[in-house]
């Protein structure tokens, strides 16, 4: 018996020159930045202010410098398809052999939806949320660092997979029977699968602790008519998480059985039947989309409120839409695998459903048209995005609903027209949603704001690139083009695919944009310097300071009306006085920080990664370190400290001077 | 401030003053017990007996199985209709027609399925070329 | 900063709805959390029993449902667990009135209901194997033994669970957040006993009579 299980020196892929280049550069990049850090003697401050901090803002923020860390890894793999796929014509087989092409695609799209999007849009929701509803923190605020460090075990396990061992071969889907141990013998399909079961709990345990937060901790006053827009979509984004995780878990769990223990689910042998696989899988691939696609919505709606000076057009009309989309979205998802086999009274059925949700996104585009028109509109780089959005999203939307026409599914299902139409989804939406959440409360998070020039060059190289990358996708995917093509015969596609290159290399030029702005805006960050309220803001958010203390409100918000902040600055310019000078403050609890979410996070990477080596020794290490964790977690004597009233009055006094300096 | 009303946490029992009512809690649950109890005691009868026509026992089955959660729902976790657990309902709701959504969906899917695209072994040379 | 300290003119009698009165209580908070995980874990049994309805007929030529399900071990099991479930009930009113003896005797009947139940699942799942019935053997095993073994893990968790709790009511008290574990604990263990009504219908007497 192997003390190592399946690990030894040949796992490491040192016969793969750009596999070895890839780590090489990873592992220089981790070692500068491991060093500058020792260097600058910022371990404790690390560990104390970050690392084991539960600050909703502080995680929400960890949350998006790990999606755009994980953007550029997303990106990379996304930029040499591009390349190999602009040379490989004719009889060319490109830079890329074949079983690297195949880990490359499937990397690609598991790290953009799990690792890049989802841990932006739970990133934004971590941080806007509690602003937004008024009050301290979450419910639960130690399962919220938890949750995150699950999200970044995954994406730890992603990565390794780069060096040590081999990625999936079986597309982001893992449909069997390739992804069945007989088809795919390698740890590939196992590190696909145990990242996404640890980064899956990490989602779910924040799903549940925000429709908790949302339905039961709001600030006095705020009854749900009165919720900010963003707060409704992240409440319908966490239901679906909620009803739609569980379901992936399962159908992970039943290929992880198969793949371990040798049952039957899904194989060829013994009754298995693969088409369970991919019903479960896109029972909770459907709604997933629009566990992204929901709160990027959210974002649009209080960027275009904010900036167009108006209260959003037809408040009760977004809620709805909201509430019905997430309901909805449970009885799509057989548009996936129309061309599977059912009959055509289940297509039926399914492609009316799936028309029938484009509906209320419709009603959220006049929504934002309408709020738009009237209003003085400025154009700041988050309303740039959104506007890009708006158009992007529509054309998106629009071959959408071609797709959900079955016949129309059976030409285009799998070309790459589809593709052309999901990433004009996902990008126009969910990244362009992001990007817009990211420029918008970027000021609040950190007290300064990003540098608008940078901001707008990158909205450009991004907009302009996009269009360049996927138009050419939708003429090649008519033209007959599958997706997935290490190398194609048909000459006439390359010219557009060498376009859709140039849109990737423009692109890029958006994300150096971005690293620049960035750079830019932290050393002119004195000059960069906001008040409270940067953007004459509508939601609580703007209220306090920015960046807002740790105990956010100095006194808890009371709402009288819907745009609660809006309001208030309304009410106290006609009485022509600010309160806040004399008030008495009172003390405020705050949870402790707790290593409870870094160090059951080591864990299960332990466990994860012994799991996928069959080092099963090891795994009962990690799983009996990760009881003990709970337990010391379950024991702690004093969970919370008391913030004095002194320390507060003496903020909000230090607050007020500098505003009036 | 000291008329707030707030939501009821689930599984609480309905009442304000807790201590003082226990025993006609403990009640509660023993009805509860003893319905339950019955409930299967019936479930397990309607498997076995002869005396019903055959075909009606899956739904039969069904039926007190549903009827059998109810009961718990109601006595061991004293859900009610009342505005304080309309939150508690409201979940709850939204979790069945997620569970009934799975289950029914999944189950007319692949079912479907399976008729257009397995072929029995028996006739695995014959392909139906139905539909 | 401080805003709107006031409010403009509520009248008195105009008592705030539940969902206007701020965060509520730590109690609702944690225990309504629960009930969404709760949930969520309803819907993941949902996609097994799913499963499980699929697959049921794919018995690759191996055993059925009929020929290997013993039904005095599932009633009694069946009857483990609803006793159980009440006990637990009585233990959860022995909590509110912070009653230790009550607590305790309620909790050890619990846990050696659930034990019990617990063993003979184990022992009819060691009968099948030992009978050439694995999971390995067909679609229909696999699906069973994932499902009843998915129940049959969750119950060993609250055992689990249940011995840390009465170590912290014996070290800690019944302070606040204990006692809103083992609310969490009582609904944890009645919903595995929901669960459990639907594992018997659905697995072991339609498995005999359909």
């Amino acid at each position: 018996m192997n003390l190592l299980g399946k690990l030894d020196w040949s796992a490491i892929p040192l016969h793969q020159p750009i596999v070895m280049a890839a780590t090489a550069f990873m592992a220089l990049v981790v070692v500068a930045v491991l060093g500058f850090i020792t260097m600058k003697g910022a371990w404790p401050y690390l560990w104390r202010e970050w690392l084991t901090s539960v600050d909703h803002k502080r995680i929400g923020v960890m949350y998006c410098i790990l999606a755009l860390v994980m953007l550029l890894r997303g990106f990379s793999d996304a930029i040499m398809m591009r390349a190999q796929q602009a040379v490989a014509a004719g009889g060319a087989q490109g830079y890329l052999p074949t079983e690297h092409f195949d880990q490359i695609f499937s990397a690609h799209g598991t790290i953009m939806i799990f690792f890049m999007a989802m841990p932006f849009v739970v990133g934004l929701m971590n941080f806007a949320v509690p602003l937004q509803l008024g009050i301290r923190d979450v419910a639960f605020p130690t399962l919220n660092s938890v949750s995150f460090w699950l999200t970044a075990a995954g994406a730890l396990l992603i990565n390794v997979s780069l060096a040590v061992g081999e990625f999936s071969k079986a597309g982001w889907w893992g449909y069997p029977p390739l992804s069945e141990l007989q088809y795919s013998p390698g740890v590939g399909v196992d590190y696909y699968l145990w990242s996404l079961q640890i980064s899956g709990l990490g989602t779910l345990l924040s799903g549940i602790n925000f429709v908790t937060t949302i339905l039961k901790m709001r600030a006095p006053g705020m009854s749900y008519m009165r919720m900010p827009v963003f707060c409704w979509t992240s409440l319908a984004t966490n239901l679906l998480i909620v009803a739609a995780f569980p379901v992936l878990t399962a159908a992970l769990a039943m290929l992880l059985l198969d793949r371990y223990l040798g049952f039957h689910f899904f194989t060829n042998e013994a009754g298995g039947n693969q088409m369970l696989y991919a019903n479960l899988f896109w029972v909770w691939g459907h709604p997933e989309v629009y566990i992204l696609i929901l709160p990027a919505f959210g974002v649009f709606s209080e960027v275009i409120a904010t900036f167009s000076g108006k209260p959003l057009f037809g408040y009760r009309s977004m809620v709805v839409a909201t509430m019905a989309i997430c309901i909805l979205s449970f009885f799509v998802w057989l548009h996936h695998f129309f061309t599977m086999g059912a009959s055509a009274n289940v297509n039926g059925f399914f492609g009316v459903m799936s028309m029938i949700i484009a509906l209320p996104t419709g009603v959220k585009i006049y929504n934002w048209l309408f709020t738009m028109y009237g209003g003085r509109v400025r154009l700041t780089v988050p309303v740039l995005w959104t506007v890009g959005f708006m158009v992007t999203f529509v054309i998106g939307g629009m071959t959408g609903v071609l797709h959900a026409v079955p016949p129309v599914s059976f030409q285009l299902h799998n070309s790459v027209f589809l593709i052309a139409h999901f990433h004009n989804v996902i990008i126009g939406g969910v990244l362009f949603g992001a990007m817009a959440g990211y420029t918008y409360w970027f000021p609040k998070a950190f007290g300064f704001a990003l540098d608008e020039r940078w901001g707008k060059a990158s909205f450009w190289c991004w907009f302009v690139g996009f269009y360049l990358a996927f138009m050419p996708l939708y003429l090649l995917g008519l033209m007959g083009m599958t997706r997935r093509m290490q190398h194609y015969d048909d000459p006439a596609w390359q010219p557009w695919l060498v376009v859709a290159m140039i849109g990737a290399v423009v692109i890029l030029g958006g994300i150096i944009c971005q690293i620049v702005q960035l750079v830019v805006s932290i050393r002119a960050r004195d000059k960069l310097r906001v008040t409270a309220d940067p953007w004459n803001g509508r939601t609580l958010e703007w209220a306090t300071a920015s960046p807002p203390p740790a105990w956010n409100f100095s006194s808890a918000p009371n709402v009288t009306g819907r745009d609660a902040f809006w309001t208030s600055k309304r009410r106290d310019r006609a009485r022509q006085d600010r309160p806040g000078s004399a008030h008495v403050y009172e003390p405020i609890e705050m949870p402790k920080n707790s290593a409870t979410g870094f160090v059951s996070a080591f864990f299960a990477v332990l466990i994860g990664f012994s799991m996928i080596w069959h080092i099963w020794w090891l795994a009962c290490v990690g799983l009996f370190g990760a009881f003990a964790t709970l337990l010391a977690f379950a024991f702690r004597r004093h969970p919370e400290f008391e913030v004095p009233a002194k320390q507060i009055a003496q903020f909000e006094r230090a607050q007020s001077a500098g505003a009036a300096a | 401030m000291t008329d707030v009303r707030y939501d009821r946490a689930p599984g609480d029992i309905p009442n304000e003053e807790m201590q003082a009512r226990s025993p006609s809690e403990a009640l509660v649950y023993t009805i509860g017990l003893l319905v339950a109890l019955i409930l299967t005691a019936t479930s397990f009868w309607v498997a076995n007996t002869s005396l019903l026509w055959p075909g009606g026992i899956g739904l039969g089955l069904a039926v007190l199985a549903i009827s059998q959660m109810g009961i718990h729902l109601v006595f061991f976790l004293h859900l009610t209709s009342g505005p304080d657990s309309t939150n508690n309902i409201l979940a709850l709701a939204f979790g069945l027609l997620i569970v009934f959504v799975v289950v029914v969906g999944t189950m007319w899917i692949v079912t479907d399925l399976n008729d257009n695209m397995l072929m029995p072994p028996s006739d695995a040379m014959n392909i139906r070329m139905q539909r | 900063m401080n805003i709107a300290a006031a409010i403009d003119s509520v009248p008195p009698e105009a008592l705030p709805s539940a969902s206007e009165t701020g965060p509520a209580p730590k109690r609702v908070v944690v225990a309504y959390g629960f009930w969404i995980l709760l949930l969520s874990d309803i819907v993941m049994f949902a996609a097994l029993f799913a499963s499980y309805a699929i697959l049921v007929r794919a018995t690759a030529g191996g055993p059925t449902g009929a020929q290997l399900f013993n039904q005095t071990t599932v009633a009694i099991e069946t009857a483990c667990l609803l006793v159980s479930s009440y006990t637990c009930g009585l233990m959860s009113l022995a909590v509110n009135s912070r009653n230790r003896l009550g607590t305790y005797l309620g909790a050890l009947v619990t846990f050696a209901l659930g034990a019990t139940f617990l063993t003979l699942e184990l022992r009819e799942f060691a009968d099948m194997i030992a009978h050439g019935a694995t999971p390995q053997r067909s679609a229909f095993l696999s699906a069973f033994f994932t499902l009843v073994g998915c129940h049959g893990l969750h119950v060993a968790l609250g055992l689990i669970w249940l011995v840390v709790m009465m170590v912290q009511v014996a070290v800690m008290g019944f302070v606040d957040s204990v006692q809103h574990r083992l609310l969490c604990f009582s609904l944890f263990w009645h919903a595995l006993d929901i669960v459990w009504v639907g594992v018997f219908t659905v697995v072991y007497l339609m498995g005999i009579s359909l």
